[in-house]
């Protein structure tokens, strides 16, 4: 027997304390945060952090990002809660109402190659109060253009669209970040995937 | 791992829905790119019992500062399947709501509703080996919204699943059966469907309640389900 999905419905603007509690001071723990490797963890430590823009150009500030990445090795991690055997989780999870600039962040390790004919990259979900789906990307990086050349998937976007997906490498006094907003719409329209 | 079906768009609303106003300037205009799911979506984190602590299945004690939440209390019980109908184990279900006001604790909440010291309104579960899971509350209240004149949210209690995958990831609604706010609700009417809009109304059961303490509705999810054929690496 064939049963149907049940539709997804919007995040709203509250989902604060039930889903990033920790981040906005809410007394309830987190399944996941903005930290997805610890400093144990091995592999090239960065920031990943950007905005997410309306349709006005405007900064979002009850977004939510969710990001699922391999290790610096290319491999899905196991068990993404048990952070103490190599500090990396994996999963991490943004609200965009904290920072003063409505930024969201990630500190993580940059991903290995999960694949041959893949470079390197974090999944993205995107969610936020006026999305009744929750939309999906990705997050490339600009010093791999030798292997972002070969990406079956990044190659399969329109060309002048493949930018939106790519981050940009930025050193920083406090470290490597890679910088990328997320546009919902209009010219710079970040490209989504339905995986 | 596994690669699942393609999203059944006809389950789901449009990403511009124009009844629910906040979609217009947010949703993307362009149609998704289609991908083949790989490694990366069959792939997903999977949580342990230990991801729960005691209390958290029971939004009715897990927020209590000095007394009981007020309202009615519930107990929610669900099963989560696949379009299949195989049961999903060891799925993390995420809940958060408003209280009995249709108050939600979040800063940003600004309706003139009270607070409840004793009830935050997030939980959450995970689904048991025949993927079953259970929740205690306290049934949500209706609150205004701004959306357009005299908008009011139907009761409903927000749930969030990742599934096996994270293509399966779910953000859904449960709402109450009766409840004479679905038809007025733009965000429930824009899933076009009439059957799938069926799907987000918990059942009221006489079996699930529990005698002298709780009502009990019943509230199953469908997530997406795997493709026949295993991927080749």
């Amino acid at each position: 027997m064939a049963y149907g999905e049940t539709p997804s419905q919007t995040v709203g603007p509250y989902f604060a304390y039930g889903l990033t509690a920790g981040q906005y001071g809410y007394d309830f723990t987190d399944i996941a945060d903005t930290t997805i490797a610890g400093p144990d963890a091995e592999g090239e430590h960065i920031r990943i952090t950007g905005r997410v823009l309306d349709g006005n150009g405007d900064v979002v500030n009850d977004a939510m990002i969710e990001i699922w990445q391999a290790d610096a090795n290319g491999a899905y991690t196991e068990n993404p809660v048990d952070v103490a055997s190599s500090g990396f989780r994996g999963l991490g999870r943004c609200g965009t109402g904290t920072d003063a600039q409505n930024r969201f962040y990630f500190d993580t390790v940059k991903p290995g190659v999960v694949a041959d004919g893949t470079a390197p990259f974090v999944n993205v979900i995107v969610f936020m109060r006026g999305m009744l789906v929750h939309a999906f990307t990705r997050f490339y990086f600009d010093d791999e253009a030798a292997l972002n050349a070969k990406d079956d998937i990044l190659q399969s976007v329109p060309a002048d669209r493949r930018d939106t997906l790519i981050a940009k490498r930025v050193e920083t006094r406090t470290g490597v970040q890679y910088r990328i907003d997320i546009h919902m719409q209009g010219d710079a329209e970040t490209v989504f995937f339905d995986v | 791992m596994s690669t699942f079906k393609p999203r059944d768009w006809g389950s789901h609303a449009p990403y511009i829905a124009p009844g629910y106003k906040s979609t217009i300037l947010r949703g993307p205009t362009q149609a998704p790119l289609a991908i083949k799911s790989g490694l990366s979506e069959g792939t997903g984190p999977r949580f342990a019992p230990a991801s729960v602590r005691k209390l958290d299945f029971d939004l009715t004690k897990n927020g209590i500062t000095n007394g009981e939440p007020l309202g009615e209390r519930i107990v929610v019980h669900g099963k989560v399947m696949d379009t299949d109908g195989r049961p999903q184990p060891d799925i993390l279900v995420e809940v958060w709501q408003a209280n009995a006001a249709g108050r939600y604790v979040h800063k940003v909440d600004q309706h003139d509703a009270p607070l409840d010291p004793n009830f935050r309104g997030s939980g959450r579960c995970m689904t048991d080996a025949n993927g079953n899971y259970v929740f205690y509350t306290i049934k949500p209240g209706a609150y205004p919204w701004g959306n357009h004149f005299n908008a009011w949210r139907p009761n409903h209690i927000h749930l969030s699943l990742f599934g096996p995958g994270f293509a399966t990831r779910l953000v859904t609604q449960m709402y109450f059966p009766g409840d004479p706010l679905l038809e007025l609700d733009p965000i429930f009417l824009e899933t076009q469907d009439a059957s799938a809009r069926e799907r987000l109304i918990s059942k009221f059961s006489i079996e699930k309640t529990e005698e002298g303490f709780a009502l009990g509705y019943q509230f199953d999810i469908v997530l997406r389900g795997r493709n026949a054929t295993p991927m080749e690496d």
